[in-house]
Formats: structure tokens, C-alpha cells, sequence
């Protein structure tokens, strides 16, 4: 089915597969993937799951570091407002990801590919519905390509 | 015989020179040690001068400026080749600088802006800089402008790294001490204090024990106090996440911390971790409310990665997908 949403004049789309890195907090988001697992509900697997203490661990060191090693997204799930395992950890990530979301806009990265997510343990379904929706608007984004570190280019020399 | 010393600049304001200058009467104390064999700012020595001279015979080159044409790389090359250190000197050799934010755009962009479209700019051949050019027979050459900012380091191995826009002439001084007396540490060590800034901040005693910031100021929208943390004061001033060793010069002239120190070891990225450390500091737990207070920082890549976008995991602007 890929094929179906790939978008035209993009060479390698036909067979992309996008590649979303996942930080689920232990006490919520990720009993919620073991959830699904368990319910055996079906969702994309191209998801790769990092599971940490809690959203306010998610540096945002870890989220530039995903997408310049290969990720095509990035998905944070934490705890509901009001139920963070440690407090106000979630809030923590929530400030740090309105800022960063604005951030990685200026470097030309689409909302879509970074997300951030509130999903408690008991809601498998909506993990389910979390991630195929975010597959689904990043396989239709296409692959991530940084920026160059650098092209010698010595042809495109300025005339 | 003394050893000799080498400066440079590349993609560079001047303000690093300055710190040299800046040595003032210490400056004769260096002089006296080593020979400064090559500095294009202050003595006529030229390239030819040091293509001449034997691979390795230099003690060491202090290169400032980032790296954006063909000729800063060319020269940082020869100069790796003849010196056996070579230190990113200041905040654009370290990690790419001010002149590293040009990473948001790419080469035609910006030749665009500055040979046509700024106001200013009255062009009407559309001429631009052309690495080869002959007139009256005449071939003349100008360095190739590339595409990107690079930091000193990515060009080629360097064995350390001052920091700052620019460093402090003590930093300089305690390198060139370190370089004669043999003390430098590791390679690749950062000759700076090892701590973030507000631990040698004089205004430390007045940060409280948590922050919660309700409203960013910029300096200009608030009469800052001479003697209260600032960010306790809602400027967003970056010392909780840059490294020490300014000896707080911007504090002390009742300004924030910009971060042209860059990041301490313990830290990868500076631009994230900045982001981070400021980010959590915002005063409130409702969504709409936190994205109100966050649009007071207008600019998150010009403020976070003021001085260091291309040392950055996302080194600049990535290529709109539907064309460039």
C-alpha cells in the first residue's frame, strides 16, 4: 500500500518506508504500546521505540541527533497532563517542544514529522491511532534529507 | 631558537585580532618568547612565505573565522601542513560562528540578496564575483564561494579549541603559557573552563532556586537592574548552558549571555541544550499559555545557535523539497 500515498517525482518513495523514532515514557505511553501488543492491535511497525523514564527526559539533543542519523520523524509520548509519574516532567517536555517544534521549522523540517503526544497506559487504541496516522503523513512527506554537511561544488561556481 | 606562532583569519569579523591586540603590554611578553611568523592583519609576511617554509615548523597556527570560500580552506590546509598545532581560535573556527547562521540560506540566495535585490544594491548587469576574470589581458582570480559555512574542524584535524566572540586575551595568554611551558592538555581539549557560566557569574546569589519565567524581555524592553540574575528578571540570558571563562564580561556590562562560549564537555549539541535549559524555564503548565510566552523568542535558531549552526546535528536550512 505504500505506493498508494508515495508522492509523484520522488524516485525512492515508491519503496520508502519511513522511520519514526519513538520516545515513550515508562509509565504511560509505553504500557500503552505493551497494551497494544497484548490487545494484538495492529499498527505500522515503523515505529523504533526508545522507552525512558519520562517525556522530561527527552532531551532535545536526542530529537536533532534522531533525524541527523536517519529518522524521517519523531514521535514523544508522556503522560497526561496532571498524571506524570514525576510531577511536572511532562510539562518540562511540552515547553521544550513548542519551542523546539518552532525551531526545527526554521531549519525547514515539517510539523508533521515531530510530534509530541499525551497517551496513558490504558489507551492502546489511541497509540495505535497516534502512530498510523504519523506514518502515514510522513511516508506522504517523503524521506528525510538533512541539509548537507557540504558539497564541494566546485562547478556551481557563482557567474 | 623560538618557536614560532602562526594567526589567520578566515570567515571573520576582525574582533578575534583584536584580542590579540587586546594581549596589551602582554603582548611584548610573547613576543619576547616566540617568533609570530605569519599574521596577514598586523606583519607583511604572505602565503608565499609560509609555502616556503618546511612542513612542521611552525609550533602553532591560531586560526580564527569559520570557512566559506575556497581560499580560508586553502590556507587553513597549508596551515595544518606547517604547524603541528592548530587551534580554532573564537567562536567561528570553533563551531562556525555568526557567519554560520548564513546556513539558513543557500549560495544563490544570498548572492541574490547582496548583488540584487537589497535596497541598496544597484546592479543592473547583474554582475557577481567570478573566481576567474580577465580584462586588458590581464587573468584575475577570485577565491570560490561554497555553498556552506564550515567550522574550522570540519576542514581539517584540530588539536584544540578557544572559545568565545571573541576569546578573552587571558585565555590566549594562558595558551601560549601552556604551548611554551609544554602543559596543554589532551588534544582536543576546549582551553576554557570546564563549568557553565553561572557558576562564575557575580550575579549567582540572586538567581533563584527556580525559575519561572512568565515573559521574555529583550534588552531593550525592560531597564535592566545592575545587580539581579537576569534571567530572574525574564532576560534570556544562556549562562546556565555555556561554559565559563568570559570572566561574565557581558553580565558586567548588564547584558545577557549569548553562548559564544559554546557548550561544556558534558554537552554535544549547544543549540538544543540552550533550547532546553531555557525552554523548561517558562512559568506555566497550560499549553496555549506556554506557546504565548515561547513567541517572545522570535528567532529560536538565531538565538540558540547564534554561534554554532554548522558544528550543529542539523547544520543549516534543509533544501526545500519542491525545488532547490
Amino acid at each position: 500500500m505504500p505506493e498508494a500515498t508515495a508522492p509523484v517525482g520522488q524516485n525512492q518513495t515508491a519503496a520508502f518506508e519511513p522511520k519514526i523514532v519513538a520516545f515513550f515514557c515508562n509509565w504511560c505511553t509505553y504500557l500503552a504500546a505493551d497494551l497494544a501488543g497484548t490487545s494484538r492491535l495492529r499498527y505500522a511497525p515503523n515505529v523504533r521505540v526508545v522507552r525512558v523514564m519520562c517525556s522530561g527526559r527527552v532531551d532535545p539533543q536526542f530529537v536533532l541527533e534522531a533525524f541527523a542519523q536517519g529518522a524521517d520523524g519523531v514521535l514523544i509520548g508522556g503522560c497526561h497532563p496532571n498524571d506524570c509519574h514525576y510531577q511536572e516532567g511532562n510539562y518540562k517536555a511540552l515547553r521544550r517542544y513548542h519551542l523546539l517544534r518552532r525551531m526545527l521549522e526554521q531549519m525547514g523540517v515539517e510539523p508533521e514529522r515531530f510530534r509530541l503526544e499525551w497517551i496513558s497506559a490504558s489507551e492502546g487504541e489511541r497509540l495505535r491511532q497516534v502512530v498510523n496516522e504519523m506514518v502515514e503523513q510522513v511516508r506522504a512527506l517523503g524521506p528525510f534529507r538533512k541539509s548537507e554537511q557540504f558539497e564541494p561544488a566546485e562547478e556551481a561556481v557563482a557567474r | 631558537m623560538k618557536p614560532k606562532l602562526a594567526f589567520y583569519w578566515c570567515a571573520s569579523c576582525g574582533g578575534c585580532e583584536e584580542a590579540v591586540v587586546d594581549l596589551a603590554e602582554k603582548v611584548l611578553d610573547v613576543v619576547a618568547a616566540v617568533d609570530i611568523v605569519f599574521w596577514p592583519v598586523a606583519l607583511d609576511f604572505k602565503r608565499t612565505d609560509v609555502e616556503a617554509m618546511p612542513d612542521g615548523s611552525i609550533a602553532a597556527a591560531f586560526i580564527n573565522g569559520a570557512i566559506r570560500t575556497s581560499e580560508q580552506e586553502e590556507m587553513a590546509k597549508l596551515l595544518r601542513r606547517k604547524a603541528r598545532i592548530v587551534v580554532a581560535f573564537g567562536a567561528c573556527a570553533q563551531t562556525g560562528g555568526v557567519p554560520g547562521l548564513a546556513n539558513l540560506y543557500d549560495r544563490e540566495s544570498l548572492l541574490r540578496a547582496v548583488y540584487s535585490e537589497s535596497p541598496s544594491t544597484l546592479n543592473p548587469e547583474g554582475t557577481r564575483p567570478a573566481p576567474h576574470y580577465a580584462t586588458n589581458g590581464a587573468a584575475l582570480e577570485l577565491p570560490v564561494f561554497w555553498d556552506r559555512v564550515r567550522a574550522l574542524g570540519q576542514v581539517i584535524p584540530v588539536d584544540y579549541s578557544i572559545p568565545g566572540c571573541p576569546p578573552t586575551p587571558k585565555l590566549l595568554a594562558d595558551a601560549v603559557a601552556a604551548l611554551l611551558t609544554g602543559s596543554l592538555p589532551e588534544r582536543g581539549a576546549v582551553l576554557a573552563p570546564d563549568k557553565a557560566l553561572c557558576e562564575e557569574c557575580p550575579r549567582r546569589e540572586s538567581k533563584p532556586d527556580k525559575l519561572a519565567i512568565t515573559r521574555f524581555r529583550r534588552p531593550h524592553e525592560t531597564l535592566i537592574e545592575t545587580d539581579r540574575c537576569l534571567l530572574a528578571q525574564g532576560l534570556l540570558c544562556l549562562g546556565p548552558a555555556t561554559r565559563a571563562g568570559c570572566e561574565a564580561r557581558c553580565i558586567q556590562g548588564n547584558m545577557p549571555c549569548t553562548g559564544c562560549f559554546g557548550a561544556t564537555s558534558r554537552v554535544r549539541d549547544f543549540g538544543a541544550k540552550a533550547l532546553s535549559s531555557i525552554a523548561s524555564l517558562t512559568g506555566s503548565n497550560d499549553e496555549a499559555e506556554i506557546i504565548r510566552i515561547l513567541e517572545n523568542i522570535p528567532d529560536p535558531v538565531g538565538t540558540f545557535y547564534r554561534y554554532s549552526l554548522p558544528a550543529a546535528p542539523l547544520p543549516g536550512k534543509r533544501p526545500n523539497r519542491a525545488g532547490k
